[in-house]
């Protein structure tokens, strides 16, 4: 018996001005699986993540979670965007960054009930920064950041959690931190989907990965995957493995 | 009590000003306060041109309406266009400042209204224009009310949408993926900004409107590391700068908003000396 499909992507076409950066992307992705998302600078990795939460506009194409559109199953899912998408000298302290993830929950008006504030404090537990609560969020490294971001996404409590390089820039005991928490979900039955850079860790990391260079070149399991062959096709220069 | 009146209708706009200012502050659209406050000439001109009055609502909403306007050029010129920010905001507002301009030149003879006390406001003459509701047998000027309604009903919409506000400032990807409307958050701030700019102008004028919303949110910034704690401090050195440029004048018999302007500066210099970024 095959699992539940998660997110369907059919014939996905996004554009920046008339430069289409993602062609005709369709893929499947099962549940309880852990996705890498690889290929070169400007392969539209993130441009296609950004496009199935629907921040950036598609040009054409179909994307459906669980059979439904994102509408209705937003609070089923997490996006975890790019450290340095945000500025981090905004005033504001880690709890209450990681705050934010109960937001879809609270609603138009609603505030932080004691529940959410104990999930907040739970998630931070999990990453590891109980301790730095309180802390104004420039004044963390940048593995902790990322930690951040990613108890913000544990409090969501999605079920499809996409991730944008969530290893760039962070020292290798917070990548460790990190991608243990990343397995532990996925052992959970969530489903996640990460972009990686890395291409080292990939076969230690992921069990699934879609290689990308603006149009899709292989999506499948690690195992017969990511070959050399593919991934000659992907990055267009010898890569040794 | 006419100095009582100054003091107040000041400190109601920098309070105002203060809230406002450090979301835009925080969004780097600090220069967007410039362009409005410049961009609502021409609708002053043309709700008084109607109206020949600057009590009217035609007036306010004309103006309101022209300043938002500029804010859509902006975003136009920004996406259609693909201009950099800064240029999109100097073509917006010297446009249409200038096309203000322009009216007022040509219709001067016409009407009681000069660019000067557009820009630099006249805080002087706040006392003399008396509203029809008093308070406690107390004379009250007609822009205290004003402005009074103004800050209740910009602190209502901060607070009840502080997360909505927060959360499209400190990271707009994660507020579309959560389904948080940033263009819509965006236009609500640049209204109230908007409505702020044309209703503190004839008191303070356009410039010190834009002064009295960068300058202490900036200083603030240096100071704290929470946003509560950030518009809070920003409103105190809004209200201290209103205090401290009126005495100022006061003693020099100088221009007040100027002073006002300049003592707010030097509130960012103590900040910077004691700032713990």
């Amino acid at each position: 018996m095959s699992k539940q499909k998660v997110l369907s992507v059919q014939n996905l076409v996004v554009r920046y001005d008339k430069d289409p950066v993602i062609q005709h992307i369709s893929f499947e992705v099962e549940e309880a699986t852990m996705t890498g998302i690889l290929g070169p600078n400007g392969a539209g990795k993130s441009t296609l993540i950004k496009a199935v939460m629907e921040i950036l506009a598609k040009d054409s194409g179909w994307i459906r979670f669980w059979d439904l559109p994102l509408q209705k199953v937003r609070k089923r899912l997490s996006y975890v965007p790019q450290r340095e998408s945000v500025d981090w000298d905004f005033p504001t302290s880690v709890f209450d960054v990681v705050m934010m993830g109960r937001y879809p929950h609270l609603g138009l008006f609603g505030r932080a009930s004691r529940a959410d504030k104990l999930i907040v404090e739970e998630c931070l537990e999990r990453v590891g920064l109980s301790e730095l609560s309180k802390r104004q969020i420039s004044e963390l490294s940048g593995g902790q950041q990322q930690r951040v971001f990613l108890a913000r996404a544990l409090a969501q409590q999605a079920d499809l959690y996409l991730l944008d390089e969530p290893f760039a820039g962070v020292d290798m005991s917070s990548e460790a931190a990190i991608i243990k928490i990343l397995k532990e979900m996925q052992a959970a039955g969530k489903t996640l989907m990460v972009v990686h850079h890395d291409l080292s860790t990939v076969s230690e990391y992921f069990d699934k990965v879609l290689l990308l260079n603006r149009k899709k070149i292989a999506y499948g399991n690690t195992d017969t995957t990511f070959t050399q062959e593919n991934i000659q096709t992907t990055y267009g220069t010898h890569i040794r493995l | 009590m006419n100095t009582f009146w100054i003091i107040f209708a000041g400190s109601l706009v920098a309070i105002i000003s203060a809230i406002l200012g450090s979301f835009m502050m925080l969004r780097r659209q600090a220069m967007i306060i410039d362009a409005i406050s410049h961009a609502v000439l021409p609708g002053i001109f043309a709700a008084y041109w109607f109206s020949s009055s600057f009590q009217s609502w035609q007036m306010w909403l004309g103006a309101s309406l022209t300043g938002l306007f500029s804010t859509f050029l902006i975003a136009f010129l920004q996406q259609k266009l693909r201009l950099q920010s800064d240029a999109a905001i100097g073509i917006s507002f010297t446009l249409l400042f200038s096309i203000g301009v322009i009216l007022i030149s040509a219709f001067s003879a016409d009407i009681d209204l000069d660019t000067d006390c557009v820009l630099y406001g006249e805080l002087a003459y706040v006392p003399l224009d008396i509203s029809d509701f008093t308070f406690w047998g107390i004379e009250v000027p007609r822009i205290i009310w004003t402005l009074l309604a103004l800050l209740i009903a910009v602190l209502l919409l901060i607070v009840v949408f502080y997360k909505q506000f927060k959360i499209t400032t400190f990271d707009p990807e994660f507020a579309s993926a959560i389904g948080i409307s940033n263009n819509f958050w965006h236009y609500v701030l640049m209204a109230a900004v908007s409505l702020t700019t044309v209703t503190a102008f004839e008191a303070v004028g356009a410039i010190l409107v834009v002064a009295f919303m960068i300058v202490p949110s900036a200083a603030a910034f240096l100071l704290t590391r929470r946003l509560s704690s950030l518009l809070l401090l920003a409103a105190c050195i809004g209200v201290l700068s209103v205090q401290a440029g009126y005495w100022a004048a006061w003693l020099t018999d100088g221009a007040v908003a100027a002073a006002m302007a300049s003592a707010s500066g030097l509130f960012l210099l103590i900040a910077f000396i004691f700032r713990r970024r």
